[in-house]
Parts: structure tokens; C-alpha cells; sequence
């Protein structure tokens, strides 16, 4: 790293992470969202409501199981189940990303408050770049990055809610699409283990048969029974190994 | 106790707070709390990562089989067509997302076009 650049100022290393968000994984992002807004709009969400939840929960994994409970008219505990479920994976993803940017001047409160920024693709850009941040400059540089893609995506979704109704329907049909094959490809490819593929296969058959099966717990049912199913055949493989 | 279920004004922001918000950023909170004191290889969290990844998986499959919209009226098969080739373009090209879902949208619409 060049010296100009370790002496810049903190207001510097905010914008470069502000600039951080448009970048192909941002550009992802923002489309997946448009997906997300018309999703939540076909729910009966309205735009106040879909714009605070992109603000406060901020997973798109986890708001599309919520649009999925809204849906299905489950009940408070159940849905709170579900979303909570699918958003344990964010926990390893901030027990990895805290270090990098910790040092020692860091206060506690400044990570609990950068850590509701933590999404897939802030957390690949940051773990992208961060190594190119002065060590002293990288919280910083995560909250213009974070908040930058929050703020764009509740514009995002905003402004897809006002012009949705003016759409052709094919369209429509196709930005409806694009939550489940980004979902599709994302979750493939951030599988970090086989198990993690046998897992999204078991997930996506047992989805729609729990649908017809158990309505309003469906995706409750399919993770707990999907997950653990594909559990028990990597115990199953590992000792097959061993043996 | 379901989303709809309650006219008052401010019910669906409750409920987005305590099934969205409180239901998120516990596992946020608790990973800074826990930066580094768990091992991320360790079989509790195999476990978690296959139940949250069959869970949005359902999703996914839900979202295909069942979908809302414009898209409940297109044909099943178009939708699986499209979405499996679209997946075969994303492993093809070396698992480039972009690809995988721009052929998934040409080929849905492709179809929409030729009344599929």
C-alpha cells in the first residue's frame, strides 16, 4: 500500500467503501432486491413495510422466508422460527469478519452495530478488500460500504413498488424470477462443503412438498427435516471414510 | 397471530421487528460476541449451516413450483426448464452467476414469447 494512502483521512476511507458498493456483486444485489420488491409487493406488503424490512433485517434470505410466512399465514412464533433458522449462518459469518477488522483501539459497541450490515455480498466484498484498508481505517471503510447498501436497496425496493403496476406482465414474470435463481446460484456456490449440496437438493423438493403437506409450517419442516437428513449422511460418509 | 390477522396499523412492523429484525441480528450480535471462541468446523455448526440451507432452499423450490404474481401464469415446466438450464449456464461457466440467471430470464421469457 502506497503511503498517501495510509495517511488519508477517515472521511476518505468512507467514501471508498461508499464507492465499494457499486461493483458486480452490489449490481447483483440491487437486482435481487428488485426481485425481493416485487416478491413482497404480490405478498400484500406494502412499501413502507418492505422498505423497513430491508432496513432492520437486512439478510435477503431471511426477508424472503418472512415474505414466504406472510404468505403462507403463519403465525408470529412460527415465522420468527423460520426466519431465525435461516439466519444462523450470518453468526460464522461475523465470527470470521470481525477479526479482520478489529484492532485493538476498537470499541465493542462500533462491531455490534457494523455487524447488522453483514449479508452475503458485504461480507464477500469486505473480505475482498479489507486487506487493502489500514488496519485502523477498516471499520470505517465497512460502515460507508454497509450503509451504502442499505440505503440503495431501500431506494431500490422504494421505487420498484411505484412503477411495478405500470409493467408488462412478462416482465413482471421475470423479475419474479430473479430471487430464486440468485438464490440458486449464490447458495451453490457459497457451499463450503458437499453436505451443503445435498442439503439445498433435499430443501428444494421437500419446499413445494411440505407446501401441499404441512401449509403453514412448510419451511420450517423442510429445514429441520432436510438439514438433518443431510446431516446424518455426512456422519454416515465420514465414518463410511474412516472405516 | 399471522401477518394479516390484526387491522391495527403498526401490526406488521411489529411483526417484521420480532419474526425479521430480533430474529436476524441475534446470530449477528452473538457471532461478535463469539468472534473466534468457536470453531468454525465444529459439528454443531455443520448441522446449523444444513438446516438453514435446506430451509431457504424450500424457499427456492416454493418460489418455483409455487410462485405469486405474473409468474403463477406461466407453465410449471417452462419455469423448472428455465431454471434448470439456467443452473447447467451457471455450472458450465464455471459458476458465474450472472450467467446462470441471465439465460434463466431469456429462456423464461423466450417462452412467455412463444405462448409456452
Amino acid at each position: 500500500m502506497s503511503s498517501p494512502d495510509a495517511t488519508a483521512p477517515r472521511s476518505t476511507w468512507f467514501l471508498r467503501g461508499v464507492r465499494a458498493a457499486f461493483s458486480l456483486p452490489g449490481l447483483i444485489l440491487i437486482s435481487s432486491f428488485i426481485g425481493f420488491a416485487a416478491l413482497a409487493k404480490d405478498a400484500g406488503v406494502t412499501a413502507t413495510q418492505a422498505a423497513f424490512m430491508t432496513a432492520t433485517v437486512w439478510a435477503l434470505p431471511s426477508m424472503v422466508v418472512l415474505v414466504g410466512a406472510v404468505t403462507s399465514g403463519a403465525a408470529l412464533p412460527a415465522a420468527m422460527l423460520a426466519v431465525t433458522l435461516s439466519a444462523i449462518r450470518l453468526m460464522p459469518m461475523v465470527m470470521v469478519l470481525v477479526p479482520e477488522m478489529r484492532t485493538r483501539m476498537t470499541r465493542q459497541y462500533v462491531l455490534y452495530l457494523l455487524a447488522h450490515f453483514v449479508a452475503v455480498t458485504s461480507w464477500v466484498l469486505a473480505m475482498e478488500r479489507l486487506k487493502r484498508v489500514p488496519p485502523g481505517m477498516r471499520t470505517t471503510y465497512y460502515a460507508g460500504l454497509g450503509a451504502m447498501l442499505v440505503t440503495t436497496n431501500v431506494i431500490v425496493v422504494t421505487v420498484v413498488y411505484a412503477v411495478a403496476d405500470a409493467l408488462p406482465s412478462a416482465v413482471s414474470a421475470a423479475l419474479l424470477m430473479l430471487t430464486p435463481m440468485y438464490f440458486l446460484t449464490s447458495l451453490w456456490g457459497s457451499a463450503r462443503e458437499r453436505v451443503g449440496h445435498v442439503a439445498m437438493v433435499l430443501g428444494l423438493v421437500l419446499g413445494p412438498f411440505f407446501h401441499i403437506l404441512l401449509p403453514r409450517i412448510d419451511l420450517l419442516a423442510a429445514g429441520l427435516i432436510g438439514g438433518t437428513a443431510a446431516y446424518g449422511w455426512h456422519l454416515w460418509r465420514r465414518k463410511a471414510r474412516a472405516a | 397471530m399471522s401477518y394479516f390477522s390484526n387491522g391495527a396499523w403498526w401490526w406488521p412492523y411489529l411483526f417484521i421487528l420480532v419474526a425479521g429484525f430480533a430474529a436476524t441480528d441475534v446470530w449477528r450480535f452473538l457471532g461478535v460476541y463469539l468472534g473466534g471462541k468457536l470453531s468454525e468446523d465444529s459439528d454443531l455448526l455443520v448441522l446449523v449451516r444444513t438446516m438453514a440451507t435446506a430451509l431457504v432452499a424450500a424457499v427456492i423450490g416454493n418460489l418455483i413450483v409455487f410462485p405469486g404474481g405474473a409468474l403463477a401464469h406461466t407453465s410449471l415446466a417452462l419455469r423448472i426448464a428455465a431454471v434448470a438450464l439456467g443452473f447447467v449456464a451457471y455450472l458450465a461457466s464455471g459458476k458465474r452467476m450472472v450467467v446462470g440467471i441471465a439465460t434463466a430470464e431469456l429462456l423464461l421469457l423466450a417462452g412467455l414469447y412463444l405462448n409456452f
